[in-house]
């Protein structure tokens, strides 16, 4: 009398048995005429290039992310300039709302930096004795009277 | 490998069985790869959906060509993609068939004199089964070349011929 883990092997057992049969007779009956074309990588047709691993720099996202607001804002801009005339100045104040919002993100965004190219160098801060934490530019020589005359 | 692939010169009664088994299971089962280069892919599609339902014939879209067994060449074959094409059924698995579809793949269709850019004829790249008439063909002419295939595939057979001397030369 099988137990209920017992059914459970035989279905493992079965599934097993049936994969394994499926694929060896598929391997024994198939036609096996391979060429090159046929054992490339399969890219929709093109010859496949390069490494399947592909790095971008991270500083896209940003770059995506911000083309996409501010397509989405000129998307919003056609039907506003459409209606402008027919709504007046409160057309205009909630769209100058919706765009100075939008723009303080963008100064921040740049205040940040994000939008330079050129990779800013990492301000890692780090412990001077008697100073405390300081940032890296930061130079011992020019301060070091200073932490002297502090001591 | 392919222990049923060319590998006999004569006919008995078990090949004769393994044959109409392999012919009824291939014909009821051609998954076609799922691409159109033109406006012959409406049809195709207008073929696979509910009304004309592709489906019931074992005709099921793949997007790959490992999974292929067909290739339904729907639409003008310009010069460019002639190449992916070939490349396309190269890496179709065995045994493959290819359907043009409409006149632009059958002969270059309205481009077959100043179409610079199409290649007059499909088959010029990929040896074709079935040919397909229309501009763009009726759902049912795509249908009636399916059943069209089936019959050719129904009289496939598994045992090499035997090249004479003078076919030889």
């Amino acid at each position: 009398m099988l137990t209920d883990f017992g059914y459970i092997l035989l279905f493992i057992l079965t599934g097993a048995i049936f994969v394994g049969v499926a694929l060896s007779v598929a391997k024994l009956i198939r036609p096996h005429r391979p060429n090159e074309a046929k054992l490339m990588t399969y890219e929709c047709g093109e010859i496949p290039f390069g490494d399947a691993r592909v790095q971008f720099n991270n500083r896209f996202y940003i770059i995506g992310l911000m083309f996409l607001i501010f397509e989405v804002e000129i998307l919003l801009l056609f039907p506003w300039a459409v209606v402008f005339k027919d709504i007046g100045w409160f057309a205009f104040f909630a769209m100058f709302v919706f765009v100075f919002l939008i723009f303080i993100g963008f100064i921040y965004e740049l205040g940040k930096g994000q939008l330079q190219w050129d990779i800013p160098k990492p301000r890692i801060p780090r412990y001077v004795e008697g100073v405390g934490v300081v940032d890296d530019d930061y130079n011992e020589e020019e301060n070091a009277e200073q932490v002297v005359e502090l001591n | 490998m392919g222990m049923l692939d060319k590998k006999y010169h004569d006919s008995n009664i078990i090949i004769v069985g393994l044959e109409s088994a392999l012919n009824w299971a291939r014909k009821n089962s051609l998954w076609y790869e799922q691409f159109g280069l033109a406006c012959c892919a409406i049809e195709m599609m207008a073929t696979a959906a509910s009304r004309y339902d592709f489906d019931r014939f074992g005709i099921i879209p793949r997007s790959s060509p490992r999974q292929a067994d067909v290739m339904i060449v729907a639409g003008t074959v310009t010069m460019k993609m002639a190449s992916r094409i070939l490349r396309l059924y190269e890496q179709m698995s065995e045994p493959r068939y290819v359907i043009s579809m409409g006149s632009c793949s059958n002969c270059g269709g309205p481009y077959w004199e100043h179409g610079y850019h199409v290649l007059k004829g499909v088959d010029k790249v990929v040896p074709v089964d079935v040919y397909v008439p229309g501009c763009p063909p009726r759902p049912e002419a795509l249908l009636e070349g399916f059943l069209k295939l089936q019959e050719k595939i129904t009289g496939e057979t598994i045992i090499e011929k035997k090249v004479t001397e003078t076919e030889k030369v």
